[in-house]
């Protein structure tokens, strides 16, 4: 069964062909058939695909398959080729999985829509991106999906495009990722020219046999490769772009910006976690910047008072989870968080997108509130959701995944307090903002008069993704609660285990008793804040220092300000002020010097013989002196 | 005879446009066709007659006397090499008559002569193997192109076709300069007077005789294709020519530029061009740089894509100077991929001029909800300009950087920053003429028949290229390899990347 495996990513290549070619001229019906309907399939051959490497697993549980030769220049021979084992499985079924609910979803949701095929088509591109980009096994085929994806992103970002406001949002994201991936490229450049391939199992292989621990190459490839991550995954530096790409329709956001694309940072650290191990000063940067990156986003999220931007800084922060994660070693704990939150955060912002469809666009949650009773069924899925968000204990698959993370920090050999307690005041924004959204759009009065009910497309989505928002977790159940880490196991041929610190492993259940309360008075703080009132929040924003710190927080912590003055501006003003191109006023300089010698020779074409009598003269005595005295 | 022939039934088929018109402008574009499609079928036959190369071996070749007492002959040659250009200028000949249909109406017999006789011009550079008859080649596409901008061209077309004229003209004098020393110092040295290309090929010269003739070679095609700082002919004459002459000057009068550094700079001085090499490869990326920004500065759409070019070709000169066969390899597609994307960003820019009788961006937007064919066509064009994976320029940039990494990093660097910069005006020319709010327009219509069956062919030419180029890398292997070979053994900075050798070093650390 998986000789069938190139059919996963080319079913939606597929489907892409046909809508981009035929789909002006096809009914929405079959538009939403061909573009659903593919990726169906997709994930069809793609559990059966899961089941038969689980059943039968092929030798040394790594299953490849060589389509052609892309490229063949001397050494350089990069295939198009598909790469399966336990890490790229999961990551497939994840994102098929999710895919199809969110093309359902969609099926529905963007029905009115003029662009209805051409959304389509660009889904089925990114779907079909995607999928290369987790199953390619080398680098440059990876590197394919992985602008593929930008692309799609790109696209999708600006989708309606007569509003310039969309399209500024679409081309920020596209720079801003991409320089990131000029980060990539290079290193690229570096693990070819010094290991002689780009194949990603030889690559680590040789890096292993001929790098050194910390020796200055492995340094620096995997820096390079973590520029890209940071660019794709929006964490600091590159964070910017991912709250603005919330201008794109609701599922796009759903899919892209929170279940698959802004997780290929994360899915390219653990594919090369070989090469990050041979560097610990990038493995520890890692860390770092995730810890860093859940804080400020988490803060940010909390002033924020678009639901889809929350949701965007909730999105930046959990990947500064998954980071973290991997900055410990604790790599399949990453995995493990980015399918969970896959689950939950797609699901948030498909409810969220109910609320807004039913808000007719209306995206401020201050004008929203009391639709608990309007939309029950969005209410419960979106309040499974924010439960497993903000990791509510041992009935969310958030508090499973979260908490090994925390764990991690904690009990690594490169882990620290320091790292954990960021962890831990992360969970209390990741609960403390996440009720806020509850409260303020679900519970007091309701401010605007609803009259809508979701169809089928778009309920049995939100159902499915909120029963694995609660059960998803049981795959990697921690000691202190049955032990079964199967999902970790099952992964253990590709991502090793961490290995913990001895003396630290005895305060398991002390540590998740904590991050339990943490997250319970996260959930009890915004229910003091935003629902009963009995500290007011506006009171706190209207202080000085406290309006001061909401309007750092709600733009970005000032770092789309930081990034205008020193990039955008100098760059515009560059090209402006050179729109003529100077070196061409050189050569026009030229053929003015030319003219003025003409007009001034052509003064002594007088026609008067005297003249010319005197100019043969005295050009005569010239040349007899130069003779004379030289 | 079957490589003269390619030259002389494009002449004789221009002669014969320009005598048909007097029956009817149709039957001057038909005769045009068909003899661009007799030219296609020699060099099909051509090519499939004598199957694949060896290095150093011509497929054809044809050697006869001119003018004996001055060692000059009709000596053509066809490899790998040249009949991948001579393909790209038959597919973009064919592109150019067809997208003049419509826009050219006045003296459509002498228009159609002046094309097919710079077509013909152009075949012979990519064939001639005798510098005195690579010299009458070159001049010969010079002229007609100057009548094409001169006559056909927009509102400015006499500055720029002068300009052009004099830029190519004067760089070319030098070629001539360099090429006659270079005959004097091969007939003192041998006591053999011959303009022969394989025979002055390792000829013995001091090195700072080398270093000024390579030169007054490598300024002519520097101007060509072009270099910093001798671009400025280029965006005045690409933006006044009609869209047939931009096509040909973007996709194939700039690609003489390239062939003259891979046929002839590198082979015929190896030793100084080897010296050269970093000076060159530095005005590469400066240029790389340079013309993107100036690029994003414009509002004239065509000038735009001019100093794309500009750009792009900046990637093929950092290729070529490599001096190793990943980079040449890559500067090779790049020619190729860019012939085709901005030829095809040319027309579709000639047919928005059409349509709306504006070049200015800012009289565009919202384009993509009137003429969304052509939006989407002219998007995928733009990213294959901004080297998306799957798109020919990709492979072709990539090739080179990766081929250059291993000799200078903070060029490859810098090179790797302006594919960022083309990011950034490749989706500028989406956002300013097919995004946005819509304007008032008159009624358009999108793509004709015709139009979309020459753009469905570009398009199926950069994917083919994007993702299975390696029958086109094939075919150039063995002149790549022969050039490669010429430099000699010693080069070892440049050697192929990645060797065993290079492994060792990594491990040291």
């Amino acid at each position: 069964m998986l000789d069938w495996l190139w059919l996963i990513p080319a079913l939606p290549f597929a489907g892409y062909i046909v809508l981009a070619l035929a789909g002006a001229r096809l009914s929405r019906a079959i538009v939403a058939s061909v573009g659903v309907g593919s990726v169906g399939l997709s994930t069809a051959v793609a559990l059966v695909a899961g089941v038969s490497f689980i059943n039968s697993p092929p030798s040394n549980h790594v299953y490849s398959q060589t389509l052609w030769t892309w490229i063949s220049v001397g050494n350089f021979t990069p295939r198009v080729a598909f790469y399966l084992d336990p890490l790229s499985l999961v990551m497939t079924l994840v994102i098929t999985f999710v895919s199809f609910l969110i093309h359902l979803y969609s099926s529905e949701f963007m029905i009115d829509d003029a662009g209805y095929s051409r959304f389509f088509a660009y889904m089925n591109l990114f779907v079909g991106s995607m999928l290369t980009l987790v199953l390619a096994d080398n680098l440059l085929l990876l590197y394919l999906g992985w602008e593929g994806v930008g692309l799609c992103s790109y696209l999708l970002i600006g989708f309606w495009y007569q509003d310039p406001a969309n399209g500024r949002a679409a081309r920020k994201a596209f720079i801003v990722t991409r320089v990131g991936d000029t980060a990539f490229a290079i290193g690229l450049f570096l693990l070819f020219t010094h290991l002689g391939t780009l194949q990603i199992q030889e690559v680590m292989q040789r890096a292993a046999q001929h790098w050194t621990m910390n020796s200055p190459l492995a340094i620096a490839a995997a820096a390079l490769l973590l520029g890209g991550a940071v660019g794709k995954s929006a964490q600091l530096p590159l964070q910017t772009w991912l709250p603005d790409a919330m201008a794109g329709p609701t599922p796009v956001s759903a899919l892209i910006h929170a279940a698959t694309m802004v997780t290929a940072g994360v899915y390219l650290i653990a594919r090369a976690h070989v090469l990050f191990s041979l560097a610990p000063p990038v493995q520890s940067a890692v860390a770092v910047i995730g810890a860093a990156t859940l804080l400020i986003a988490g803060f940010s999220a909390l002033s924020q008072h678009d639901i889809k931007r929350v949701l965007a800084y909730s999105t930046i922060s959990q990947i500064g989870y998954m980071f973290l994660a991997l900055g410990v070693g604790a790599w399949s704990a990453a995995i493990f968080h980015l399918m969970t939150h896959a689950f939950f955060k797609a699901l948030l912002f498909l409810a969220a997108g109910v609320v807004i469809l039913a808000m007719h666009e209306e995206h401020d949650m201050y004008k929203m509130g009391g639709l608990r009773r309007r939309l029950p069924l969005t209410f419960w899925t979106f309040l499974i959701g924010a439960a497993s968000l903000s990791a509510l204990p041992l009935v969310t698959a958030g508090f499973y995944s979260k908490d090994l993370i925390l764990w991690s920090a904690w009990s690594s050999p490169s882990g620290s307090t320091w790292l954990w307690i960021a962890g831990l005041v992360g969970a209390l924004l990741t609960s403390l903002y996440t009720f806020r959204m509850v409260f303020l759009t679900f519970f007091g009065e309701a401010k605007y008069e609803v009259n809508y009910t979701p169809g089928n497309g778009i309920r049995l989505p939100l159902i499915v993704l909120a029963c694995l928002s609660l059960v998803g977790g049981i795959v990697e159940l921690p000691r202190t609660v049955g032990g079964q880490p199967w999902f970790s196991e099952f992964l253990g041929s590709a991502l090793p285990a961490l290995r913990y610190v001895e003396g630290r492993t005895h305060a398991e259940l002390v540590l998740q008793i904590v991050a339990a309360v943490v997250s319970l008075s996260g959930i009890y703080l915004a229910y003091l804040f935003f629902l009963r009132r009995r500290v007011s929040a506006d009171g706190a924003a209207r202080s000085m220092l406290g309006a001061a710190l909401d309007r750092f927080w709600f733009g970005g912590w000032g770092f789309d300000w930081l990034y205008n003055k020193l990039f955008v501006t100098p760059y515009i003003w560059l090209a402006r002020t050179n729109k003529d191109d100077f070196i061409d006023s050189i050569y026009d300089g030229i053929a003015k010097l030319n003219e003025v010698f003409y007009r001034a020779l052509s003064q002594t074409e007088t026609g008067k013989v005297r003249w010319y009598m005197t100019g043969i003269a005295l050009g005569a005595i010239v040349a007899v002196a130069i003779v004379v005295f030289l | 005879m079957i490589l003269a022939w390619m030259i002389i039934v494009l002449l004789l088929g221009g002669a014969g446009a320009w005598a048909a018109n007097r029956f009817s402008a149709l039957w001057s574009r038909y005769i045009s066709l068909l003899a661009l499609a007799i030219d296609l079928v020699l060099v099909s036959v051509a090519a499939s007659r004598h199957g694949q190369t060896r290095i150093g071996q011509w497929l054809v070749e044809l050697n006869l006397n001119w003018i004996p007492p001055f060692g000059i002959s009709l000596h053509l040659g066809l490899d790998g090499l040249s009949l991948l250009l001579i393909l790209l200028t038959l597919f973009l000949g064919f592109i150019s008559v067809l997208c003049s249909w419509n826009e050219v109406q006045k003296r459509v017999g002498f228009f159609h002569f002046n094309l097919l006789w710079i077509l013909s011009g152009i075949i012979g550079v990519f064939l001639a193997l005798d510098l005195f008859l690579f010299y009458f080649f070159w001049e010969l596409m010079l002229v007609p192109m100057y009548f094409l901008i001169g006559i056909w061209g927009h509102e400015n077309r006499v500055y720029a076709a002068i300009k052009f004229f004099l830029f190519t003209q004067v760089s070319g004098l030098l070629m001539l300069v360099a090429i006659i020393g270079l005959y004097f110092v091969h007939g003192r040295t041998t006591g053999i007077y011959t303009f022969d290309y394989l025979q002055l090929l390792g000829t013995s010269i001091s090195p700072a005789v080398a270093m000024w003739l390579m030169l007054g070679f490598f300024i002519a095609f520097a101007v060509k294709l072009p270099a910093l700082p001798l671009h400025s002919w280029l965006p005045d004459a690409h933006t006044e020519a009609p869209t047939a002459g931009s096509v040909i000057l973007a996709g194939l009068l700039l690609k003489t530029g390239a062939y003259g550094l891979l046929r002839f700079v590198v082979p015929l001085f190896p030793e100084a061009a080897k010296a050269f090499a970093p000076a060159a490869m530095t005005i590469a990326v400066i240029g790389i740089l340079y013309g993107a920004v100036l690029a994003f500065a414009q509002t004239d759409l065509k000038r735009l894509v001019a100093y794309t070019s500009v750009s792009h070709m900046g990637f093929v000169l950092l290729g070529v100077f490599a001096l190793n066969e990943i980079a040449m390899q890559g500067a090779l597609i790049q020619i190729l991929a860019h012939g085709i994307s901005t030829g095809a960003l040319f027309v579709l820019v000639g047919a928005l001029d059409e349509r709306i009788h504006t070049r200015n961006l800012d009289n565009m937007g919202g384009l993509w909800a009137v003429v969304p064919r052509m939006g989407a066509v002219t998007m995928l064009f733009c990213l294959a300009s901004l080297g998306l994976p799957g798109l020919g320029n990709f492979v072709g940039e990539f090739l080179v950087l990766f081929g250059v990494y291993p000799i200078n990093i903070p060029l490859t660097v810098l090179a790797t920053v302006g594919i960022v910069f083309a990011t950034v005006y490749s989706l500028w020319i989406i956002q300013r003429a097919f995004h946005g709010p819509q304007r008032e327009y008159p009624r358009l219509h999108d793509l004709s028949p015709r139009e979309v069956g020459s753009m469905a062919l570009m398009i199926a030419t950069i994917i083919g290229l994007g993702l299975a180029p390696q029958p086109v890398l094939n075919t150039m292997r063995p002149s790549v390899e022969s050039i490669i070979q010429g430099l000699g053994v010693g080069n070892s900075k440049s050697a192929v990347a990645g060797s065993p050798g290079s492994l060792d070093q990594g491990g040291a650390h």
